[in-house]
């Protein structure tokens, strides 16, 4: 785990894509940052009902890894679920107004933030069950291979659904039956409140080594390193070589949830700052383009303000939309 | 729109079982359903332990597997949790899974998946993901099995919205609920009686459903409604042959299924009898039958000569001893004695 924490990003291999992919990449990943960073202030502001868990930190995770999927293919995620649901091709406005609790958002503003669900782009939902999708990622998998489609599962889960039982008995299952599932696991070192390493024994790739099925732990702040693994591991699946485990080390540089001010009984400042200032998935790719002379200080300039300008344009949107009639509470119960 | 509404006021009829020509067990109706739905829809598939060579402990799916291969019919770990979950997925992208646990005590085991997950994805989705999967499980106590392998918990089920859950009581109703249940595109738990697949009755040959949410009136009867649910079904009727030799006509409403719940036939019922008893094999308190009976006393209070009384499972864990376990259940003497102190015929 400690490999995590060593600095600063050492080059990746050569990844099959060209070049100027990176910077939809840094797009994506700068999305998700500033739409993450307007929820803050959603929160802070008083405009947004309940809570959110912010994914500021973990870009690079849910980006490197579905760019390597296919619109088709599913995910599923987790109560930290902005990053994944964006990564995937939703769009900020229905994002924003399903926060709201707003008739426009993704879910009518039956989910909220926790429950986000797109099938047009194969998300299949967010989750605030911990390790709750592990069956339910499996099962698309499954699904996929009986009706002799190609698609592949993602199913994206943290290091506190390593305490759940249930994402053994699916990965046993996978395994079984070489089900074409990635299993992701987003180790961002805290369970809530408490350190992994107090919950977590042995080492986790040898869990999924258990069961027979190919597993590797990387850097998940390098972004160019998560996706030409994650490549690797969707292909493998793709092409029916079974299921794989992915623990990307990663940190989230928010509280648990928005409302998670004060962390210094489980965290320590200092270790906030170190991550955020050496292990920042959107600079780490920032450095890297500029020093690949990809972009330079004008043209990061320009893509922020195209995205700021698209975040704005989509709070006002949602800030604006009606909320659901009152009697599409008693809708969607059965189908 | 409402669907239990929709359902209980609808006056959709159910097929009667015309061709008396063949008795089949309940066992084999249940096969049949199976069968008839994994031929007619490519998605149909069975997971579940010990479902494919073994046919499940009770050989309830005997032969499935030869006609339709290990791809349709698998045997899973005993993983009952992660059997669920993966029912729950395959489901939302295009299958219809039917989740076999063996014991109806072990959908403890699939709590989440069902409550959490299943029931909750097309509410939450605003009604974009759907999950049509049939989890089919056991009730029922007396076989000597002691508190981990007997108990009826329709009531965890039913209370959560989402769910449909179907208690069949006869050959006939198990075979054209089982294959409405497929049909739905809503998660299903179908119970079963493990005392009951042997019980033989008529089923036609033709192609038949019975939809869900529509009682079936097993006897007609005027002095005393009893309502039951499946096992049950049987210890009331048994007990309206005791009750007419003390000159009480009891007329038995069979649910059939608990949601959605037909309440129109229920309280007409009571409205013509003006008793009622409610009978349901799951553990009394917070029960099915607490449910039934608010039900009848929301809608037949004026008509009510007495008041509605229920019977369930005995509150206590299902002990091993027969002499133990026999007192847990209601029985036709109990049903018959409890039914004449609402008569005032001692």
């Amino acid at each position: 785990m400690a490999k995590s924490k060593k600095s600063p990003s050492r080059p990746a291999k050569r990844a099959s894509i060209h070049d100027e992919r990176w910077l939809h990449f840094y797009r994506q990943m700068l999305k998700i940052r500033l739409f993450e960073e307007e929820v803050n202030q959603l929160y802070l502001s008083a405009k947004m009902p309940g809570l959110a868990h912010l994914y500021i930190g973990e870009e690079a995770v849910a980006v490197g890894v579905c760019e390597a999927l296919r619109r088709d293919d599913y995910i599923t995620s987790t109560h930290r679920g902005h990053g994944h649901c964006l990564a995937k091709g939703a769009v900020v406005d229905k994002m924003f107004a399903e926060l709201l609790g707003k008739a426009a958002g993704y879910c009518r503003g039956k989910g909220g933030s926790m429950h986000i669900a797109d099938q047009d782009t194969g998300n299949l939902g967010a989750n605030a069950i911990v390790g709750g999708s592990a069956g339910m990622a499996t099962g698309a998998a499954m699904s996929a291979k009986m009706r002799g489609t190609d698609q592949v599962a993602v199913c994206f889960f943290g290091d506190g659904a390593l305490g759940q039982g249930v994402l053994y008995e699916a990965m046993n299952m996978a395994s079984l039956w070489k089900l074409p599932v990635v299993y992701v696991c987003e180790n961002n070192q805290y369970n809530e409140y408490t350190d992994f390493r107090e919950t977590t024994a042995g080492e986790v790739t040898a869990r999924a080594q258990a069961f027979g099925i190919h597993s590797e732990s990387i850097d998940g702040q390098d972004v160019r390193i998560v996706h030409a693994t994650a490549l690797k591991l969707v292909e493998r699946a793709r092409r029916g070589d079974g299921p794989s485990f992915l623990q990307c080390n990663t940190y989230r540089f928010h509280g648990h949830h928005v409302g998670d001010v004060d962390r210094s009984y489980y965290r320590s400042k200092k270790e906030e700052e170190e991550w955020k200032k050496q292990r920042d998935p959107v600079k780490l790719l920032a450095e890297w383009l500029q020093k690949n002379k990809l972009a330079d200080g004008k043209l990061f300039a320009q893509i922020e303000n195209e995205i700021a300008t698209e975040i704005k344009t989509a709070v006002q949107f949602a800030l604006e939309a009606p909320y659901p009639e009152a009697d599409e509470v008693k809708l969607h119960v059965y189908a | 729109m409402d669907e239990i509404e929709a359902v209980s006021s609808s006056t959709q009829k159910t097929p009667a079982p015309e061709a008396r020509t063949r008795e089949i067990t309940f066992g084999q109706a249940i096969n049949e359903a199976l069968a008839e739905e994994m031929r007619r829809d490519p998605r149909v598939f069975i997971i579940g332990e010990d479902v494919a060579e073994a046919g499940t402990p009770f050989k309830v799916l005997s032969g499935l597997v030869k006609e339709f291969g290990t791809e349709r019919v698998i045997d899973s770990p005993i993983s009952e949790a992660g059997i669920a979950g993966i029912g729950v997925g395959a489901a939302m992208t295009g299958m219809r899974p039917v989740v076999d646990i063996m014991f109806g005590d072990f959908i403890t085991l699939t709590m989440d998946q069902l409550v959490n997950q299943a029931a909750k994805i097309h509410y939450m989705s605003g009604g974009k993901l759907k999950v049509p999967m049939v989890l089919r499980t056991t009730l029922g106590a007396t076989r000597r099995s002691a508190a981990q392998h007997s108990q009826s918990l329709q009531a965890w089920v039913s209370h959560i919205p989402g769910l449909k859950v179907v208690l069949p009581s006869t050959p006939y109703d198990a075979k054209g609920l089982l294959k409405s249940a497929i049909r739905d595109d809503n998660p299903v738990v179908f119970f079963e009686d493990k005392m009951m697949y042997q019980l033989k009755g008529p089923v036609p040959p033709e192609e038949y459903t019975i939809p869900l949410g529509v009682a079936d009136v097993k006897r007609v009867g005027s002095d005393i409604t009893l309502v039951a649910t499946s096992s049950m079904v049987h210890v009331a009727l048994a007990a309206v042959e005791s009750l007419q030799s003390s000159g009480i006509s009891a007329e038995v409403i069979d649910v059939r299924t608990t949601a959605p719940l037909d309440k129109r036939t229920i309280i007409e019922s009571v409205k013509k009898t003006s008793r009622a008893l409610v009978i349901d094999e799951g553990y009394e308190s917070y029960g099915v039958t607490a449910e039934i009976a608010s039900v009848i006393a929301d809608g037949a209070f004026y008509y009510l000569d007495a008041p509605v009384k229920r019977m369930g499972a005995m509150d206590v864990p299902v002990p091993f001893s027969p002499v133990l376990e026999d007192q847990t259940v209601p029985t036709p003497e109990s049903v018959a004695e409890m039914a004449k102190q609402l008569c005032n015929k001692q």
